[in-house]
């Protein structure tokens, strides 16, 4: 018996092409050629000469996934707050401010449904431009919130994860959104509904270390650096150079931590290949 | 002495001077009571005024001491019959991060604890409390374990983190502390877990998913190291005091926040300074939150030990309209 739903019809779009970047041409951070924006835009944001995958905000990857006119957003009005009145070089509720005026997101993941080709979907994306993907209260709060209604609704779970690690701003308070998270990941798994966890550069430090590591399924983009330490740190700590592809989403698939690498234009085909499988 | 910190030096000179006084005045007829006495005072009220109010940063130090008790002394004060258990059944024996089968009062339990070193040999065997992967899996091992022989579990955590190197993350570092908070929140067991020197990151919480947590008084507990914390959002690496200050990661600090649920008071000065006392008032709290727990269903336990996590978490939310933001 299946544990979620399986659609009737299946109506399947490729993807959409993204918003063009402001300027003609972009130069790219994997072979350092110039690209025209609107070339780039068609193709993905990524470099059609090394296919370099440039960095996607939230809203492009829930625009790139789901199919039109079927998002609901969740939880949009969960902003963050700042429990330890933190001030570094500058306050914390600047720097948040600032964020929010850049992004014009509240924190650094956006979470709702929509149809994945015919699946109802709880996702979940992260966004890199917010805090560099920090995990605090609020991302937190808000994917623990989407897992829950995942298993509510007996609705798949995709979560697309890009972060530097935990909000340092907010403690401890921050590191014990890896064990929420976490212990929800565990009650989905009781539901026996499929998680499927994309990972996008760079995933590391606690996201790496709770949600995004807990998916039934481990899907990275080429290139992505994902791991618990600072490629930096290590080699401060060891003392010895790192090998070539350390940390990249190639040498995860190597060492068993991820199912496969998937090019940013058949993630979407992938993901509903799957469902269509396990469903 | 070898070791001391520099607000601990004033204390140790004055109680190194009674020493001498001592055995000096042994054997001859010359008293000196009352020279002993005003000079016992003295370190009284010096300790007073230096650890009544001991700074974020001076308590990190004291979580860090050299002379202080790590898990393998606290399982020798608090158990009987101690077996360590080795080996996560896949790869190897992490010695950084230790467990076994013991007694607590004649009742048996599930011991499992990051280990420190006490000088640079013994620290280099440990490596320095920072697990590998297969620590983390040899402790969810054991938690397992536990479960199927009913038996309640209690972690010790004194790490500076996770080990940060090559071959832990070519072992999946990530995936072995993911894994265990996940599966840490099922064990359908009592799980006790003590903070008893430096809760480094998402390496001490790789052992510290349980139903009562519990903080030494003089113990951190933190998201990333003061130094570099400093280092990252100071840019400048000497901040280390500012930013411990900054990040509440002191027992005080984390009880108002409601991470942890009890402070387990030290001796003054800190736990080295008198072991067993340590020892005798963490058996006390250990002993009264098992008490708490040891019977409660599993199905209730695993709903609260859900809960106490779930709450955690600071924020503010506005009540939702019908509008949703369109892609
Ligand atoms: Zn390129």
């Amino acid at each position: 018996m299946a544990w979620f739903k399986k659609p009737q019809y299946a109506t399947i779009k490729g993807p959409k092409p993204l918003e063009i970047p402001p300027g003609l041409w972009t130069r790219c951070d994997g072979c350092h050629q110039l690209i025209y924006n609107k070339e780039l835009a068609a193709n993905l944001k990524v470099c059609p000469k090394c296919k370099y995958h440039f960095r996607l905000s939230a809203f492009e990857w829930l625009n790139l996934l789901l199919e039109e006119g079927t998002y609901k957003e969740y939880d949009a009005r969960i902003k963050p707050a700042d429990p330890l009145g933190f001030v570094d070089s500058k306050k914390y509720t600047d720097r948040l401010k600032e964020d929010q005026e850049k992004t014009k997101l509240l924190e650094a993941v956006v979470t709702g449904e929509g149809l994945i080709g015919p699946f109802r979907t709880c996702i979940g994306a992260m966004d890199f431009s917010f805090r560099g993907g920090s995990m605090g209260s609020v991302v937190g709060e808000k994917i623990t919130r989407l897992i829950e209604k995942a298993i509510q609704k007996k609705n798949p779970l995709v979560i697309i994860s890009t972060s530097g690690g935990a909000r340092m701003q907010e403690g401890v308070l921050s590191l014990m959104q890896m064990a929420k998270t976490s212990a929800a990941i565990g009650r989905l798994n009781k539901a026996s509904l499929p998680y499927i966890s994309i990972l996008t550069n760079p995933t590391t430090g606690g996201v790496a270390a709770s949600f995004a590591s807990l998916g039934d399924i481990i899907i990275s983009e080429p290139q992505a650096v994902i791991g618990f330490a600072g490629a930096r740190v290590i080699e401060q700590t060891i003392r010895q150079k790192l090998p070539l592809h350390f940390q990249k989403s190639e040498f995860l698939l190597q060492h068993g931590f991820i199912d496969m690498i998937v090019e940013r234009r058949n993630i979407k085909e992938t993901i509903i290949k799957i469902l269509e499988i396990i469903s | 002495m070898n070791g001391d910190l520099d607000f601990e030096k004033p204390i140790t000179e004055i109680e190194k001077r009674i020493k001498e006084l001592r055995n000096f005045a042994k054997g001859k007829r010359i008293d000196f009571t009352k020279e002993i006495g005003e000079l016992e005072r003295k370190a009284r009220q010096l300790k007073k005024e230096v650890f009544s109010s001991l700074t974020a940063w001076q308590r990190t130090q004291l979580a860090r001491h050299l002379k202080r008790p790590t898990t393998l002394d606290y399982i020798g004060m608090l158990f009987e019959d101690f077996i360590e258990l080795h080996g996560d059944r896949s790869f190897g024996d992490d010695r950084a991060l230790i467990g076994g089968l013991a007694k607590l009062d004649g009742e048996g339990i599930v011991v499992i604890g990051h280990q420190k070193g006490k000088d640079t040999r013994e620290n280099i065997a440990r490596n320095f409390g920072m697990a590998h992967p297969e620590g983390y899996r040899k402790a969810l091992r054991l938690m397992k374990f536990a479960q199927k022989f009913s038996k309640p579990v209690i972690c010790f955590i004194d790490t500076p983190g996770a080990y940060p190197g090559l071959e832990a993350e070519e072992r999946g570092q990530f995936e072995a502390i993911a894994r265990n908070l996940r599966d840490m929140s099922q064990v359908y067991t009592p799980i006790i877990v003590i903070v008893i020197g430096e809760g480094g990151s998402g390496g001490a919480l790789g052992i510290g998913i349980g139903d009562k947590i519990l903080m030494m008084e003089n113990a951190v507990y933190f998201v990333c190291t003061p130094e570099a914390c400093s280092a990252i959002l100071w840019r400048d690496s000497a901040k280390a005091d500012v930013a411990a200050e900054a990040s509440w990661i002191t027992a005080p600090a984390l009880f108002k926040l409601g991470i942890i649920d009890e402070i387990v008071p030290e001796p003054s000065g800190g736990a080295h300074r008198d072991p067993g006392l340590a020892a005798q008032e963490l058996k006390k709290a250990v002993l009264k939150n098992l008490g708490l727990i040891k019977n409660i269903n599993k199905d209730e336990l695993l709903q609260m030990r859900y809960e106490k996590f779930r709450k955690m978490g600071v924020f503010t939310e506005e009540i939702e309209t019908t509008e949703s933001r369109k892609l």
